[in-house]
Parts: C-alpha cells; structure tokens; sequence
C-alpha cells in the first residue's frame, strides 16, 4: 500500500445506456476505445502513478470472469490485479460495501473504470492528505459536446434542453464541495443549506463542471457512512451528497474526540493539552471555515465538522467518462484526435495510424485522426476520415466513413456509407447500406441498400 | 545606524559577565574544560568525559594500530571495548570487559537486533485478511500481504488475476540502488581522488571509531551514574565529539553532505557537523543538491544580487508537482509527506505550529518504521530521519525551532540504550516527542502567558506585529483576567498574518485597531507596550523574527516603548547573526507582486521576463538586542543579554531530558 492509499476500480457491468454495444461478452469496462478496452486507460493511468496494486469490481459473475481474463493476459507482470464479482444492481456503494472487508488503508481511491484521464491520480491523493479531507472528489470541465445524458437514447432527447449538468457549489478558494446537485435534482429548484452558506460565506456554483468519478474516501468514515446507510446505492448520488451535506453537522466519530471523557484528571489534562495543540497548530494559519464554524458560538463547545475537498483538474487536461453512447463516440474521436497521447501509439506524418499489416485499395484515402487496425482490408476508392476501424475488417469497394467506430471483423459491402454510427464486431453491412447516426449490435446483419437514420439496430 | 550600533560594544562585554555572574553551582559545569586535556593527567578519581577520550582515541586508532598509552581509566576501557569488537587488537588487550553492562560486545548485539526483527517480520506477514482462504491460485510473487488478501470470502472473493513478478521488483530496485550509488559516486567524484581513496580505506576504521564512541559512552554513563554529578558537562556532548577529526578527516564534507540514504553511517555522523550553510550562489553544488532533491526545484530568474546566496525557486510549480508525484515517492513516509505538502501550500505556517507538525509526523513515522535486515535500529532511524529533514527541507526551509527539536530528536535516538527492544525504543520515543510538545511548547506557552499577563496593566496600549501564538494567548488570557486594555494589530503585506489575529481577537471582544506597517510612526504614540512574537533568538540577543519585526522595535524604541518578545526557549539558538542577509529565506515574489482583491493592479505581470527588474519577498529580518527591552521566555522574563546562558544551560538539559 503506497502511501497508505489503496485503489478500487468500479468497471460496471453490462450498462444499459450503452446497449447495444456492450453485452455479456463484451461488459463495460471492455468496451474498445481506439482498438483498446477502455478500463486499459485506467489501469494504465494508475500504472503511470505507481500504483500497482487494484481491486477491480465488476458487476456480474460473467463479466467479471471476461474482464480478470482480460486482464490477467494484458497486465501480468505489471500489475496485481484481483477482481472481485459483485451481484448486478448493487450500485456503487454496493460494490464497495462487497468489498470493504479487504479495504485496510487510511484512504481509498475510488476509480470508475470507464474514466479516459490524464489527470496525475497523485494530485487528488495529495490534496486529500493535505486538508485531512473526509473525500475528495476530482471535477473536470464538462465535455464541451453537451453533457453526457443528450444524444444517449437516440433522438429523443435530443428535444430536451441539453442542461442536465451538474450543479456544484465550491467556496471561494475553490478547495471545498459545498453543494453538489445531480441529474434528476437539478430540474427541481436549487436548495443550499443555511449553515453551509453562513459558514462559508460565498458559494460559487457552477455549472460547468463535471463529476470525474474519482474519488479519495478516508476509509473509515466511507465504511461507516455505507454501514449506517443500507439505503444508499450509489457513491455518486447518495454518499458523496450526504457528506456533503453533513459537512458540518458531522455524524461520523472523527478523531473520537468525545470518546474519553471521565478516565481520571490525567486523561483531562491530556486532552486539553491535545486541544491547544490542535489550536496552535489551526491558528498557524487561516482557519478554513469548518474550524472557523466548530469552534463559533465562544470556543468552548466543538462542533463537528468535516471537510470535502475537490481536486479541479487543469483545462489542459483531458478527462471524460465512457456513460453514453454519445460520450463513446466523443471519446474516441478525442482519443485518436486531441488527446492522441492517451491512445499510446505514435503517430504518423498523416496524424493518423493504419497497421503495417493493413491493405488499403487504390485511390483510398484515409484521413488524420484515424486508425485502422491490424489485418484489416479496405478497397478501392474509399474515404475514412475521423473514424475508428478495428481489427480483421474487411470494406469492399467505393465505402464512405465518417466520425464512425468500426469494432472488429466488421464487413462492410460495396457502396456503404457510414456517418456517425458505431458498428459492432462481427457486423455485415451488406452493399450500398446508408448508416446515419446508428448503433449496430454485435453479429448484426444490415440488408442492402437500407437506410438508416438514428436508429439502433441489434439482434432481438 | 552607526549611532545605534555603537552601544552594543559596550553591552557586548555584559553578555560575559552575565554568564559569570551567575551562580557557582550553576555556572561550574558550564565553564568550558581546558581544552587539550590529556588524558594521562587525569586524577584517578576523576572520570575524564567522553569527549576527550573519544579525542584521544581518534588520535590513537587514526593510525589504525591501537597503541594506546597506559593512560586512566575511561579512555583505555573504550579503546578496549573498540577492539573487542573489531577483532585487529584484541589479543594486545587481553580484554578487561568494562563493568558497565550496556557495552558489552556491540557487534552481537547488531545480531541480536536482527533477530528481533525477523521475528517481527513473521509476525506481520502472517496474519492475513478476510475469513476463509479458498486460496484462489496465484503466484506467490512478492506481495506478501495482498497475496494473503486473496481469499474467497463470502460476501465478494477477489481474484487475483495478474500479478507482478517478483524478479522484475527486484531488478527494479536493484537499479535504484545503482543509482543512488551513481549519484553517490558522482557526489564523490567533485573530491579529489585521493580522497576518495582516503574515505576509503578509513571507512572500515571510522566504523570501529563509531563503536567504540557508543561504548565509551555507555561505559562514561555508567560510571557517571556511579560518580557524582560532576562529569555532567563533559558526558553532555558525546555525539559532537566525532565532529573534529571528520572535518579534518574529508574536507568534502560539505559537498557530500546529504548523500542518498544508501550509506546510513556515514550520513549519521555527518549530521552532525555543524553543517556549512549551502551557498546557492555556488553553482556546481546548486547542482549536485538539484539531483538529489525529491521535489523539482526550479532556480527561480531575476533574483536580487545580494541574497544569490539563499535558495530561491519557482513557487508556482513545487505543488502541482509535488502533488503530482505523490505514489512515486515511497520513501517518504505518508505523515511526513503530508507535513511537506501543508509546509508547502502555505497550510500551516508559523514556527510553532511547523514543529509540532514536523514532530507529530515523525511520531507516525517512528511508529511505522520497521528495521530492515541486516540494520540497526539506531542508525537507520537517524538516516531516515534525516532523510525526512532534506524532504521537508526541500519544501520548505527549516526554521529554528525545527532544528532544535530535530536535534533533540537525533539526541534521543542515539543515546536509546542498546538493550531496549525495538518496540521498547519506539515507544521510548514516541513518548519523548510527546513530552518534548508538551514540555517545551505548550507548557512554554502557558508560563510565558503567566509571565507577559504581569506587563498589562489596565488602560494599557498594546501593539504586536504579524501573528503570534504566544502573544494571541497572553492577550486572550488577559483579557479573561478582565484586564482592560487596548490592543493594536500591525500588519504587513504580503501575508497579512495579522488579520487572522484581529479576527480572532474581535470574535473574542477584545477592541482592537488595526492598521499597516506603513503608519507605524503615527500610532506608535498612544502605544505603551510592544508584544512581539519571535521565529527565534539568536545567542547575541538578536531577534530573529518575521520581516518587519525589526522596524517595529525599532520605532517603538525610539518612542521610548517597552519592547517585550515572547519567545519560548526551544526556538532559542547558539548561532550568532548580525544582520538578516546572511541567512534568511526568500519567499514567492510572485505575491508581493500582486495586491489582494486588486486584479486591476497588474503592473508587475510577467516580472520574470524583464530583465532589468528583481523583486525580493524576505521572510525574516533580525533585530538588534538594543531595541528589545526584555524576553518573555518559560525560564522567566529575561534581558537579551541573558540569552546565552539560558542556551547553555538549557542545551545541556535537553540533553539530559
């Protein structure tokens, strides 16, 4: 356990909002992402940090197995890695609940494994340990094509205003979560709590941040909170809110102040030399405002208090999370576009990578920002640009693709157009089929010379 | 200028007097011994303290042939004991094994040490965690616990799927030793080559030395015990004793100061010489330190001409990059780390409140620390230490306070008996840090408080400057006796330390003003006492405090206004300064660039670039004693004159704590 801080990866299971892409075959956390599976960029950002030593929780015994298998044949030797299967629908705090009994270190990072970051996982570690903070959460910069909910279920949305952000409330250092408003909340009005204003004195809300889903939890407290509250189902829409909210009204025993109280004078004079201790040590400085509030009324009674703490993550850091359709497609384009170094392969002079064992026909064009994976074969005259081709995939003559994701042994006939859509693996796309916005399920057969329009097809 | 400094020639010959002044009983152990004391013409009654002896005995064993004259006592008995141990003069000297039972044999007991600590290991490799252990196949790499871990335990089994080899750790770590070792060499290399054939082969002769010291320590401290208080003086420094003969020894010391912690010993005793103050205008040693420094530390342009010897870095980066690496850098305790991080960011500040962080983190470290094989607990701990020290060291420099306590701290664990056990000496040391918080800080404060509340009359006007702990106590306590005064806050751009004060105070109901460095001169008239906080007194009376404190001494001396500086006497130094330029600190300039709340004051904006223009943030500035009235301290309320005898004789009961 490096500095005392051990690592959760939740991969998910098998996500709705993301069929029909992902199935038991192919869960969440396998899902590729410029020809690799998505929960790579993790481990891989975690391997970058030193950290080597996860726990990956994945929903469901199937995936589980897909995803320890996965990864016992990429990372053996490099990392130590143990997978642990949760029940589905146990939510986030579920799984960790599942897993608490292995969690021993002062804190924990929880990592979802669909996050696509850059973000050095050591700066949110070190801004937890620094303010002693109950959780740190890591906010990012909201995708700038629309929050990740519009776009997920086709067109539907689409109608909707694209304002389900989230809302969250810092204080004017921008150190401290002060408020935080999620999805269905939003709609409704804005409710800040009285004392957290008063306290704080200034609240800044703001809309355009994001909720990386990276969390340091001191781990004593997250056990405690996960134990108190059976209900809670999630780390994001439960616990992270309640200890936001109960900042400083804490419930949770910290430092167990208040546990001794009659052990004899001794204890006593011990304690209050504990407390001008702690009052040398708060008065060195500026007292952030949850010292500021325990000691309020006239320094006598100490109210509990904890902190939140958010890590804000540069603008000139990439970070995004694989949680919709829309966001898979983004990703992908960022991956092998603006933030190419995340995809860990090197470039050619075209800004573009086509495998040596590629075969491209004549007259093909495939544009920068591309990728063509290996032993795939293109024919003549076609066009790839800003798109994604995976493995083994075989495009006949005259195909037209655009901002797409071709996953692997795809065939793809004569005269197709493909724009905007995601094709899973083992597709046949028969000749002259027009794609537009689309989401072709694995093993799917597209008849020729139909179009499509934003329309998911998959094998019922 | 002149005309102020010329009275102190006359009060610098005080400072003497007081010293002789002072009670006989007090003031003879403190009388330094004639210095080149022979040992043979000791008086067989008298124990001859170790420093002389160690002296003698480095003369002797430099030359490696332990032909010690037929001196007395305590000088043979430690070179005896040193041969004991290194077998080479045994036979010459049929071994009288000293009566005192700490010195027996040290080598064995580096066994025994050993033993201890694999037992320990046993201990914790074993117990595993979770119920049931359908052990699920993996290779049982070199993850000892996490291997444990993997067990099927109801609720959710882990699986563990891949594993690191244990072939490629070990390489890994190979290749850090190697480089520490090249970075060691390299160090190295600056030194002649002579030399290094010279630390060479003393090394092994060193290492008897250092053996034989802790022997004729041990052995002077039992007879000690037996024999009056009389040698106290002499057995109060035993671990300095070394110093002389290393500076002779290498004269490179100062090159190869803080070497990787791959070489312990000689590390160990290198702490302590007094170290040569790094001077950061000396580029080829900015540069070795740079190598091996843990945080990157930018040399920051356009700094001031006359301060090129104090170190000066880019601010802006240290954190992000320090947070940054925060899992890379394992060796750092997470505790400490912590302490550099909250050093760093400014979250705690202050020389009080520094140290108690810096000794609560060691407290957590101390209680981690295992000893790895084939080490002793002793001076791997004080490697590790030290290696803490340069960490925090690097985030920030270390205050005076800080190194006093880490001085105490270094003292503690050399002088742990032998025979304690590991666990023993931890808990031995944990309670001493608890009592040196206790003792020498907040019980300080409390007599201080005691002491200053004497000074405040009703009616008065008092005036501190910056932020005190001390003074906000003495002012919160008066306050409470119901003494009816005035208090008035000074503050100074750039930090501004004052208005948490001030805030503090009002939230209390005390009536307060408060006004900037600027009008000091203006309200310096109704003001009828000066509080003055203090990062240190130097042992020529000097105030060494946060810049500012100086001017306003200074003015309130010329109003003819009493000048009090609350000081504990931990924070009190034998150094001597006479001005604020040969050591200081430099802090962001990026901060005195800007003003608060003012972002249409940009005219400073990319300072860096122009080349003409340096901007210089000091941190501390030193006041003379002729401008301090009295030194509010826990030994009582003292002239600055008085300084140096409070350093002697407290110096010589930390010791002795």
């Amino acid at each position: 356990m490096i500095m005392d801080f051990q690592v959760v990866v939740l991969a998910g299971g098998v996500s709705k909002k993301l069929l029909p892409l992902v199935s038991k075959e192919i869960p969440n956390a396998l899902l590729p992402v410029a020809n690799r599976p998505v929960i790579s960029y993790v481990l891989e950002l975690l391997e970058l940090s030193n950290l080597k030593d996860l726990i990956v929780v994945v929903e469901g015994e199937d995936a589980a197995l897909n995803v320890g298998g996965w990864i016992s044949a990429a990372y053996a030797d490099r990392l130590h890695v143990e997978v642990a299967a949760v029940p589905e629908d146990v939510g986030t705090a579920g799984a960790i609940r599942a897993i608490a009994h292995h969690l021993t270190a002062k804190d924990i990072l929880v990592v979802s494994g669909d996050l696509v970051s850059d973000v050095p996982l050591g700066a949110v570690a070190a801004t937890h340990r620094r303010h002693d903070a109950v959780v740190t959460a890591m906010l990012c910069s909201a995708p700038v094509s629309g929050p990740s909910e519009s776009g997920s279920s086709g067109g539907k949305d689409k109608t909707k205003k694209p304002g389900r952000y989230n809302l969250i409330g810092l204080d004017p250092t921008q150190q401290f979560l002060l408020h935080i408003a999620t999805g269905a909340e939003v709609e409704k009005d804005l409710r800040v709590q009285k004392s957290i204003l008063r306290a704080a004195g200034e609240i800044e809300i703001r809309a355009d941040l994001m909720d990386a889903h990276l969390y340091a939890f001191k781990r004593s407290i997250l056990q405690e909170v996960l134990d108190q509250k059976g209900t809670f189902h999630s780390l994001k829409h439960d616990v992270l809110p309640y200890l936001v909210r109960s900042q400083l009204k804490s419930e949770a025993l910290l430092n167990g102040v208040a546990q001794v109280e009659e052990n004899g004078t001794e204890k006593i004079i011990a304690q209050s030399n504990q407390q001008m201790l702690s009052q040398i040590l708060a008065n060195a400085s500026e007292r952030t405002f949850h010292q500021r509030y325990a000691l309020s009324p006239n320094g006598t009674s100490f109210r509990k208090t904890h902190k939140c703490c958010v890590y804000i993550a540069g603008s000139n850091r990439y970070c995004a999370r694989l949680n919709s359709i829309q966001a898979y497609s983004d990703i992908n384009r960022d991956v092998i576009g603006e933030a190419n170094h995340l995809s860990g392969y090197s470039f050619s002079a075209q800004n573009n990578i086509i495998h040596p064992s590629a075969e491209l026909g004549a007259k093909t064009t495939v544009g920068p920002h591309c990728m063509l994976g290996e032993g795939s074969q293109m024919g003549d005259k076609c066009s790839v640009k800003r798109s994604v081709i995976g493995r083994h995939c075989r495009i006949g003559a005259n195909v037209k693709v655009v901002n797409s994701i071709v996953m692997n042994h795809v065939t793809i006939g004569d005269g197709c157009s493909i724009q905007g859509s995601v094709i899973c693996s083992n597709v046949q796309l028969q000749e002259r089929a027009v794609l537009k916005d689309c989401q072709v399920g694995a093993g799917f057969v597209v008849a020729a010379g139909s179009e499509c329009k934003g329309e998911v097809l998959a094998k019922k | 200028m002149d005309t102020r400094r010329a009275p102190r020639a006359v009060i610098d010959p005080k400072v003497r007097k007081v010293g002789f002044f002072a009670p006989p009983e007090l003031s003879q152990p403190g009388l330094p011994d004639p210095i080149p004391l022979p040992s043979s013409s000791l008086s067989p009654v008298m124990i001859p303290p170790p420093r002389h002896s160690s002296e003698n005995l480095l003369h002797h064993a430099r030359p490696l042939a332990p032909t010690v004259p037929g001196a007395s006592s305590v000088s043979i008995e430690g070179s005896v004991v040193a041969g004991g141990s290194y077998g080479s003069s045994s036979e010459l000297f049929p071994a009288p094994m000293s009566p005192a039972s700490p010195s027996y044999s040290s080598s064995r007991f580096v066994g025994g040490g050993d033993g201890d600590y694999c037992l320990n290991g046993a201990a914790v490799a074993s117990p595993g965690r979770g119920g049931g252990k359908a052990a699920t196949s993996f290779p049982r790499g070199g993850f000892e616990s996490p291997a444990a871990k993997a067990s099927s335990v109801p609720a959710s089994g882990l699986t563990t799927v891949s594993v690191v080899n244990d072939s490629s750790l070990g390489i890994r770590g190979r290749e850090k030793a190697d480089n520490g070792g090249g970075s060691a060499l390299e160090a190295k290399d600056q030194a002649t080559n002579s030399k290094q054939k010279k630390d060479k082969t003393t090394k092994a002769e060193r290492r008897a030395l250092q053996e034989a010291q802790r022997a004729a320590k041990a052995a002077a401290k039992a007879e000690g015990n037996k024999a009056s208080g009389t040698v106290t003086s002499g057995t109060a420094k035993p671990a300095k004793a070394i110093k002389p003969p290393h500076k002779v020894d290498n004269s490179s010391v100062a090159a190869s100061e803080k070497k990787g912690c791959d070489r312990p010993p000689e590390k160990d005793r290198k702490k302590d010489v007094p170290q040569p103050r790094m001077q950061y205008d000396d580029e080829s040693r900015v540069e070795k330190a740079k190598r091996r420094a843990v945080v990157k530390q930018t040399e920051a342009r356009n700094r001031v001409e006359l301060f090129r010897h104090l170190p000066q870095y880019e601010h802006g980066s240290l954190l992000p990059d320090l947070e940054a690496k925060f899992f890379q850098l394992d060796t750092v305790h997470p505790a400490v780390y912590k302490a550099g991080l909250q050093y760093l960011s400014g979250n705690i500040s202050g020389s009080n409140a520094r140290c108690i962080a810096m000794l609560q983190a060691f407290q957590d470290a101390i209680r981690d620390y295992r000893v790895p094989p084939e080490k002793t607990f002793v001076r791997d701990l004080t490697a590790k230490i030290s290696s803490y020290v340069s960490f925090l060291i690097e985030c920030r420099p270390l205050c005076i306070s800080m190194g006093n306590a880490i001085k105490f701290l270094k003292t503690r664990i050399a002088k742990l008996p032998l025979t304690l056990s590991e666990s023993e000496s931890k808990a031995s040391l944990h309670s001493d840090i608890e009592r040196f918080i206790n003792e020498k800080i907040i019980l300080a404060d409390k007599v201080i408080v005691k002491h200053a509340v004497t000074k405040i009359r009703d009616g008065d006007v008092l005036l501190t400057y910056g932020l005190s702990s001390a003074v906000e106590m003495i002012l919160l306590h008066a306050h409470k006796l119901g003494k009816q005064f005035r208090v008035i806050i000074v503050d100074s751009r750039p930090q501004l330390r004052g208005k948490i004060l001030l805030r503090r105070l009002v939230e209390k109901g005390l009536s307060c003003t408060y006004t900037q460095i600027n009008a000091l001169s203006y309200i310096m008239h109704e003001v009828t006492r000066v509080f003055l906080g203090a990062s240190s007194v130097l042992s020529n009376g000097t105030v060494y405090s946060g810049v500012g404190t100086a001017c306003v001494a200074m003015i309130a001396h010329s109003f003819r206004v009493p000048v009090l500086v609350c000081c504990e006497a931990y924070k009190f130094s034998e150094r001597v300064q006479l001005d604020s330029i040969c050591s200081n600190e430099l802090g962001d300039p990026e901060v005195i660039s800007k003003v608060l709340g003012r972002e249409d004051v940009n005219y400073l904006d990319g300072w860096a670039n122009t080349e003409n223009l340096q901007l210089l943030n000091l941190i501390y500035d030193a006041t003379p004693s002729d401008y301090i009235s009295m030194i509010v301290t826990d030994y009582g309320m003292v002239p600055p004159t008085s300084v140096p005898v409070i350093v002697r004789e407290y110096r010589r009961e930390q010791l002795w704590i």
